[in-house]
């Protein structure tokens, strides 16, 4: 997307969004949805990676390869919580709504831009005057907390960093809210002519229930991080014991708003694999409403779940009880979306080119992941698990492995209407072979390491570690490799990529009757819809 | 790097030197098997299609199935069916783990701080972990804790108990134990603390149960006991004022008999006088008013340092 690439584009007869218009000042006051989500795209890739060379850091040091420890506890407390700020609130949450869904959802509606294109670019501004802000803390001493924050150790024992990277969750906190609100008016007023509710795509089922969750537990985050504020600058009592607050208060805030939060990570991939097992079975999905309405009932739930964060944190045993219950209820429909998918392959006739390769990844990984979060569920058996390196298993199972391989297999399936040309599918075979195995290397040890009893957040271990310690950090180099040769498939893709036609796949939703890349305001007619979304007969 | 010790790590688990333990993994492996053969299904499912119906030439045509009731109505059931078997079988351990029998052979009081536990008996033995003092326990009788902690949340976890409790600051939360065999029992700090997080490591020592009481009566480490301490706290702090020692009704409700008896309060509610209850009644003193009682007594958050609130907790237990 650079201004050479538009350049080369002038030559061309056909005139699209990459070329409407160029020069850098056209791209940073655009109002068009495309050009902002390849914004985020460029935004996110870089937070990506300078969370990855944290992670990197964090791997390198477990291993002990060498006699003296690579870091001392400040910096690797450091390293952890920039790892799980970064990752969480500036890569998975925004990444698939923020870049995929920005890009996707108005042509996917037969919509000429969404409801709101302003407020739209300054959700982008505001993420990036959050993410600064963020970043900013890195420089101060003692950012130190992890990412869950947790009083009274945030508010009382630890450096001033604090108080900025809480102010830059808070502010990316009203982008998320911004474009959640976008994507919900947009796809109540803006559909195309015959586009009705049950005629809209999955993903846009999905971006439509993480949208509700972004607007109602957004602001409870957004309160709970400005009472640390609060309580840290002006000593108001509310968290602190010696000031007659209560710290577990705390935790029930942060998870009232971080438990659904994991299903804004996790909800808009799902979303994802919909499109692409359809796509590259060439056939109708299984059960189009049960997969629409599990979005919903699993944002519905996901409110009602948060104290599984906290069986043995005090709270009583009865509530641990209720909690663990509502929590296997939203087992379910995780796994009817599961069966789903799999019964769409049933009977297709399927190819497996890079993007459906990252959607068979998430569908192994993921029910690693469900299954895993269903021991965590079982009180008995979670008083053992809890904070262990257990649960940073689970944990990177769904949101690694679910989430960034759908980011993954989004961005190969999407990338001719993005760029007008075709990345190259050996890369992508060879990017997803080292994320896969290097991923399985990395995390299926930590579930072993978290039974045998090692916690997380841990600077050193006890000797019979060790060896699990340095698989799992061999394969994070994989894992790394895979990205590198990622972007290197992207970039390459972006500049010297074939031509691709309009609908490179053979995919039935909107987006793909369109020209690639798509015009200013996607379609020259407007659409008219007239079956559903996957109507492959 | 040696492969061989992979071997024995098969189990998985520490060793079960509980009998709760055992009850766990037992949990545990059949919440391994049920994941494997789901998985199995699920995604050996998955391979078969793929490798069943993998495009073969251009002018292949897929079947157009869009729902099938039946099928979608029995995949949500049985997960939930087994969800629910899963989530009582947790619940009933999980109960065992919160509930601390009736006979107690050890009852401690646990501190935790930046970064270590300190530990105090009944009888005024008091000891710290940085000095690598194991915190010893009887082996074959019930121990139970009483956590809190002076600064940040720390959290209590013995692997090979397959129990944990976080150390609450302003809170008292409890956790018990019972290990089988005398033996030495590494305990983990798992709430993230700070910098030296993952030093903060005690070793609990189990020993012989007659070995333990010899060791618990031999010469006492401080002169009193924690309830002599609070006797002397008792009189000092004016509670004697409004509270009789021997069931006589003054301003404020007897002492006697008050620990674990059940307590109703004006606003209708009950309770049963645990030590975080007596805690609170003590620091914050109208947060609950028994029924015919008045709010007159003064908080003393503030004014009692988080010891001399146990020593007092302690000697109102031991008014019988
Ligand atoms: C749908 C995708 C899922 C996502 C994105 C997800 C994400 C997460 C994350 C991020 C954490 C760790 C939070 C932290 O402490 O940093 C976590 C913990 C947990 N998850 Fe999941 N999870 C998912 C599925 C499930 C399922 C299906 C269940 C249960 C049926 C489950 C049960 C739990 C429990 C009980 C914990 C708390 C464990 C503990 O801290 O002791 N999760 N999950
Ligand atoms: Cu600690």
């Amino acid at each position: 997307m650079s201004s050479a690439h538009t350049k080369t584009e002038h030559g061309h007869t056909d005139h699209n969004y990459l070329n409407h218009g160029s020069g850098i000042w056209s791209w940073m006051t655009t109002l068009d949805h495309k050009r902002i989500g390849l914004m985020y795209f460029a935004t996110v890739a870089t937070l990506f990676l300078i969370g990855g060379f944290f992670a990197l850091g964090i791997r390198l040091h477990l291993a002990k390869f060498g006699a003296e420890p690579l870091l001392d506890p400040d910096t690797y407390n450091k390293f952890m919580t920039f790892h799980g700020a970064i990752m969480v609130f500036m890569v998975i949450i925004p990444g698939i709504p923020a870049f995929l869904g920005n890009f996707v959802l108005p042509i996917q509606l037969g919509a000429k831009d969404v409801a709101f294109p302003r407020l739209n670019l300054a959700s982008y501004y505001i993420f990036i005057a959050g993410a600064a802000i963020a970043a900013s803390s890195m420089i101060f001493n003692q950012v130190d907390t992890g990412w869950t924050f947790y009083t009274p150790y945030s508010t009382a024992k630890t450096g001033n960093g604090v108080i900025l990277l809480v102010l830059g969750a808070f502010t990316m906190g009203f982008s998320s809210i911004l474009t959640g609100l976008n994507f919900i008016v947009t796809t109540h007023k803006l559909r195309a002519p015959g586009m009705t509710m049950d005629r809209i795509p999955l993903m846009i089922w999905a971006l439509y229930s993480t949208s509700i969750i972004q607007i109602l537990a957004t602001p409870i985050l957004a309160i709970t991080l400005l009472l640390i504020g609060a309580e840290k600058t002006l000593g108001v009592g509310i968290f602190d014991p010696d000031l007659g607050g209560d710290p577990v208060l705390f935790q029930h805030f942060f998870w009232f708003y971080s438990h659904p939060a994991v299903y804004i990570m996790i909800l808009p991939a799902m979303g994802v694999i919909s499109e692409l097992i359809t796509a590259f079975s060439k056939k109708t999905i299984f059960g189009y409403r049960a997969i629409a309405y599990s979005s919903v009932a699993i944002a519905a739930v996901s409110f009602l779940v948060w104290g599984h964060h906290m069986f043995v944190s005090g709270q009583s045993t009865l509530a641990g009880i209720i909690f663990s219950i509502i929590t296997m209820f939203v087992g379910v429909p995780t796994a009817i979306k599961l069966f789903n998918w799999i019964s769409t392959m049933y009977r297709g006739t399927v190819t497996f080119e890079a993007p459906m390769l990252f959607a068979l990844g998430f569908m192994f990984l993921f029910t690693i992941g469900g299954l895993t979060g269903v021991f965590l569920a079982s009180t008995g058996m979670d008083v053992h698990f809890h904070d262990t390196y257990f649960v940073v298993a689970h944990f990177h199972y769904v949101m690694v492995g679910g989430t960034l391989m759908a980011l993954m297999g989004g961005i190969y399936y999407w990338f001719p209407k993005m760029f007008g040309r075709m990345t190259s599918d050996l890369g992508g075979r060879i990017s997803w072979v080292l994320i896969f195995t290097g991923f399985n290397v990395t995390f299926f040890p930590q579930f072993v390491l978290g039974a045998m009893g090692m916690p997380r957040r841990y600077f050193d271990y006890l000797p019979e570690y060790t060896n699990l310690n340095q698989i799992s950090t061999v394969g994070s180099w994989l894992i790394g490799l895979g990205f590198l040769v990622g972007l290197i498939t992207i970039i390459h893709g972006i500049f010297k990529g074939e031509k691709a036609s309009d609908n490179p796949w053979g995919a039935k939703t909107l987006e793909w009757q369109t020209s690639s890349p798509p015009p200013h305001e996607n379609f020259i007619n407007t659409p008219t819809v007239t079956a559903g979304p996957y109507d492959f007969r | 790097m040696s492969w061989s010790s992979l071997i024995p790590a098969t189990s998985f688990m520490p060793i079960q030197a509980t009998e709760i333990a055992k009850e766990v993994d037992l949990l545990y492996a059949f919440l391994i098997i049920s994941s494997l053969v789901s998985f199995v299904i699920l995604i050996g499912g998955m391979t078969w299609f793929l490798i069943k119906f993998k495009r073969t030439s251009l002018d292949q045509k897929s079947a157009y199935i869009t729902h099938n009731n039946f099928a979608e109505f029995l995949w949500s059931f049985i997960p939930l069916v087994i969800m629910m078997g899963i989530f009582y079988w947790g619940m009933v351990i999980f109960e065992k783990l919160r509930t601390p029998p009736e006979d107690i052979a050890a009852e401690i009081h646990v501190t935790g701080e930046q970064w270590a536990w300190t530990y105090r008996y009944a009888n005024g033995k008091e000891f710290y972990s940085s000095a690598n003092e194991p915190m010893i326990v009887p082996a074959g009788k019930a121990t139970k804790l009483i956590l809190t902690s002076k600064d940040v949340i720390h959290s209590f976890y013995v692997p090979a108990f397959r129990t944990k409790q976080d150390a609450v600051p302003g809170k008292l939360t409890q956790l018990w134990f019972e290990p089988k065999q005398p033996g030495e029992y590494i305990v983990f700090c798992t709430e993230y603390c700070g910098t030296k997080h993952s030093g903060m490591m005690i070793k609990i020592k189990a020993i012989p149960s007659e070995e333990y009481a010899a060791w618990y009566h031999a010469e006492k480490k401080g002169a009193d006991t924690p309830a002599d301490l609070g006797k002397v706290l008792f009189a000092q702090k004016g509670c004697a004022g409004c509270h009789s020692i021997d069931g006589t009704r003054v301003v404020g409700p007897t002492m006697k008999g008050l620990f674990e008896s059940e307590r109703k309060f004006t606003d209708g509610s009950k309770t049963k006088a645990d030590e975080n209850y007596l805690r609170e009644s003590i620091l914050v003193s109208t947060a609950k008013i028994v029924e015919t009682y008045s709010p007159v007594m003064p908080p003393f958050q503030g004014q009692l340092s988080d010891v001399e609130v146990a020593n007092l907790i302690e000697y109102i237990k031991s008014i019988k």
